[in-house]
């Protein structure tokens, strides 16, 4: 294990909050009666269903296959009859369609056995399996995890880097799985190495994550194999560690140009529950149905890390773990810093969701937004080394359009500095309004 | 005087009449050198157009449209909003073209959130615009279609006929120009540009089917057809969950029909447009209104 890393510029130190949620074993969630399957779960176009409504299906069949764009099938999470092909709440996109599976609590929990010796199949075989499996990056891009598997032929890869951070506050969700199914976790790894046909592969923890550090250091070790070079380094604890972009910089050194895709320096970058996905896809043939999620805040009676179905909804994880407190004020589906407030709580759980927040009064700051008094603390904060006051002045005099010279497009909205901003300024919105009108 | 101060202040004048007379030739030489050739009549029409820079014309400002009008034969002369029949005339004259029909148009608010009592769903705390508060999980007010209210049209609008009442819009018919920069900055294009001569119109933009209409408002439209099918002039169309009035063919047909849609509407959403009252109101007024 070598020295703390970290990125070089910018970044928060917000309050870490996991003392909530980092000490609970991962819970398995009952069926609920309903389950809402959001057709776009990925980013690209929506997939088309394969179902029609009264269908009965099983679990783990195929619901909704890709018709156009880049993008990955999906699965039904569970037994059950196709109640409508509707729409859903959706944290972004406020509705979105969707296929409402009445799930059959009769049915027997489908089993998932291994099969067949991955070792034995080749790179384009594992892929199809993965892409098969319906899984993106679960960490919240939502990717589809194919496509970055198969790095253009110009720009060679020589490093796979999983994403272990998990930086943003509250969430203990990978941390969980690092801890309880670290073998899992390292065999995904190797799966991921024989695709894309390397051997160094390195994995990013947080150092606020100890525990977590040693059950990946001691499953790296007891899986040792010639043809896999595997290891494990400790993170600085700053915001946004596990930003792609910071995370290859702090481990390899390597800068990845603006706008460019991090093949471009040679390295691949997947999340630790991704690849954990990636090895049930290969080994287990299971495809994505469920996901482990935090709940925690103050406002909800019963912190969690829940093994829940896709598509469950937030009020069924409400109800499952004791109901919200009087002194709720918000719900963020996500982590605090780049989540998305939502007023509903019949929104279903997808493939990219990590968290549920409920946060109190005290958790979230309400103040209204002031004027920029230029003192400076965004352009510290920005990993990217952007500057966003100028972005947020130029929108707020209505010129969003020409704030591609700030480099609005590099930034990720990450929040650092909106967090760090004294007058309260909703800096990412204004990014958002930006690269609404500005041009490429 | 002294004459020796007297031959140092004439030397003075001379040597500087001198530079001056020098640079002025050259300015004069450079001007008529690299003299930028003006079409006089782009000028002449530039000076007919009201100057508002509204852009509803669809080019970058009144000189935009002016050498496009007199440049490109395709464009035509009667896309000044603001102007209308009496520019539209003076442009069409000046760059001989054909002059088609002004139709007096004016922008309308397909949305009666104030009336609907629509619930609200979340308390929004940020920038004050709606194109902002539509961000945050799509604005503040339930129904996904309605007036978010935080006047970015009033403030867009050229021309201050926007006036925010009661966190809604209210178009004033006699300073709107229906240049349409209120349709191209409402994040929920709710704002449409309507004939003036409308008979009938539907305040409600709700593409949602009936059961989430009735949850969230109390007047919006629930998509039930009745208007469609008593139309007897066949002008009412309900395309993707929105009622579509082809005004063209409900003027045509005329009042006969007893608006037979108002009168069926069960929601109370079909109803006559006011703008015809506004016509009557301008014709008192002597105010020359077209067609």
């Amino acid at each position: 294990m070598s020295a703390n890393l970290t990125f070089p510029k910018g970044g928060v130190h917000p309050p870490e909050l996991k003392g909530l949620t980092e000490k609970l074993a991962i819970e398995v969630m009952p069926l609920p009666d309903e389950l809402e399957l959001i057709l776009g779960q990925h980013i690209g176009a929506p997939c088309t269903p394969t179902v029609k409504r009264r269908d009965e299906v099983s679990e783990g069949a195929l619901v909704a296959e890709v018709t156009k764009g880049l993008g990955v099938p999906l699965h039904a999470p569970a037994a059950g009859s196709i109640k409508a092909l509707g729409s859903s709440a959706h944290p972004l996109r406020v509705s979105a369609p969707s296929i409402t599976i009445k799930t059959n609590p009769e049915a027997a929990p489908a089993t998932w056995e291994v099969q067949e010796d991955w070792r034995q199949s080749t790179p384009e075989e594992l892929l199809k399996k993965v892409h098969d499996a319906g899984i993106i990056g679960i960490g919240g891009a939502g990717f589809p995890t194919h496509v970055k598997l198969k790095p253009p032929a110009d720009s060679p890869v020589d490093t796979l880097l999983l994403n272990g951070a998990e930086c943003e506050p509250y969430i203990t969700a990978d941390h969980r799985t690092m801890l309880e199914k670290a073998e899992e976790v390292v065999e995904g790894g190797k799966i991921l190495l024989k695709i894309l046909g390397i051997k160094t592969c390195v994995i990013g923890i947080e150092n606020n994550k100890p525990d977590a550090i040693t059950a990946m250091s001691s499953a790296v070790a007891a899986a040792t194999e010639a043809g896999f070079d595997i290891r494990v380094v400790a993170l600085e604890v700053k915001y946004p560690q596990g930003s792609e972009k910071q995370l290859i910089q702090a481990i390899t050194g390597r800068k990845v140009p603006s706008l460019a895709l991090p093949s471009a320096v040679g390295v691949v970058v997947h999340n630790v529950s991704t690849t954990r996905a990636v090895r049930d896809a290969v080994v287990l043939s299971k495809p994505l149905i469920e996901k482990v999620i935090t709940v925690s805040g103050r406002g909800i009676n019963r912190p969690a890390n829940l093994l829940v179905k896709v598509g469950t909804k937030v009020s069924d994880i409400v109800e499952f773990c004791g109901g919200v407190k009087p002194d709720l004020a918000r719900i963020v589906l996500g982590g605090p810093m780049m989540g998305f407030a939502v007023s509903t709580l019949d929104i279903p759980v997808t493939k990219t969701t990590s968290s549920v927040l409920f946060l109190t009064e005290d958790e979230i700051d309400s103040r209204e937004l002031s004027n920029c008094i230029r003192c400076g603390w965004c352009l510290e904060a920005c990993p990217m080394g952007l500057e966003p006051k100028e972005i947020g002045i130029y929108v707020e005099a209505g010129r969003p359009e020409d704030t591609a010279q700030f480099g609005v497009f590099d930034c990720f909205e990450c929040g650092s500095c909106a967090y760090v901003c004294p007058a309260k300024r909703p800096l990412v919105q204004f990014v958002r309004l930006a690269k609404m009108k500005a041009k490429r | 005087m002294d004459p020796e101060l007297l031959k140092l202040a004439l030397g003075g004048l001379v040597v500087l009449g001198c530079i001056g007379l020098f640079f002025g030739i050259g300015l004069a030489l450079a001007a008529h050198k690299f003299a930028v050739e003006s079409n006089p009549l782009i000028e002449e029409v530039l000076e007919s157009l009201p100057l508002a820079n509204c852009g509803g014309c669809g080019y970058p400002g009144c000189e935009g449209y002016a050498i496009e009008v007199v440049t490109n034969p395709d464009v035509p002369p009667n896309l000044c909003f603001p102007g209308k029949e009496a520019v539209a005339e003076k442009v069409a004259a000046l760059t001989g073209k054909k002059m088609t029909a002004v139709e007096d148009t004016i922008a309308v608010t397909r949305c009666s959130r104030v009336e609907g009592k629509v619930k609200q769903k979340h308390k929004y705390i940020g920038f004050s615009t709606c194109t902002a508060a539509n961000l945050g999980y799509g604005g503040p007010v339930s129904c996904p279609y309605a007036c978010v209210g935080l006047g970015e049209c009033a403030a867009a609008c050229p021309f201050g006929a926007i006036e925010m009442v009661d966190d809604f819009p209210v178009i004033d018919p006699d300073k709107c120009v229906s240049c349409g920069v209120c349709v191209k900055t409402c994040p929920k294009k709710i704002i449409e540009i309507q004939t003036m001569k409308a008979r009938v119109w539907v305040p409600c933009s709700t593409k949602d089917a009936g059961k989430a209409v009735m949850g969230v408002c109390e007047v919006g439209c629930i998509g039930c057809k009745m208007c469609v099918k008593v139309c007897p002039a066949n002008a009412v169309a309900y395309q993707g969950n929105l009622v579509i009035i082809d005004h063209a063919a409900c003027i045509a047909y005329g009042p006969s029909c007893g608006e037979a849609c108002v009168e069926k509407c069960p929601r109370d959403i079909f109803r006559h447009y006011q703008g015809r009252e506004v016509v009557a109101r301008a014709a008192d007024t002597g105010l020359k209104m077209a067609g």
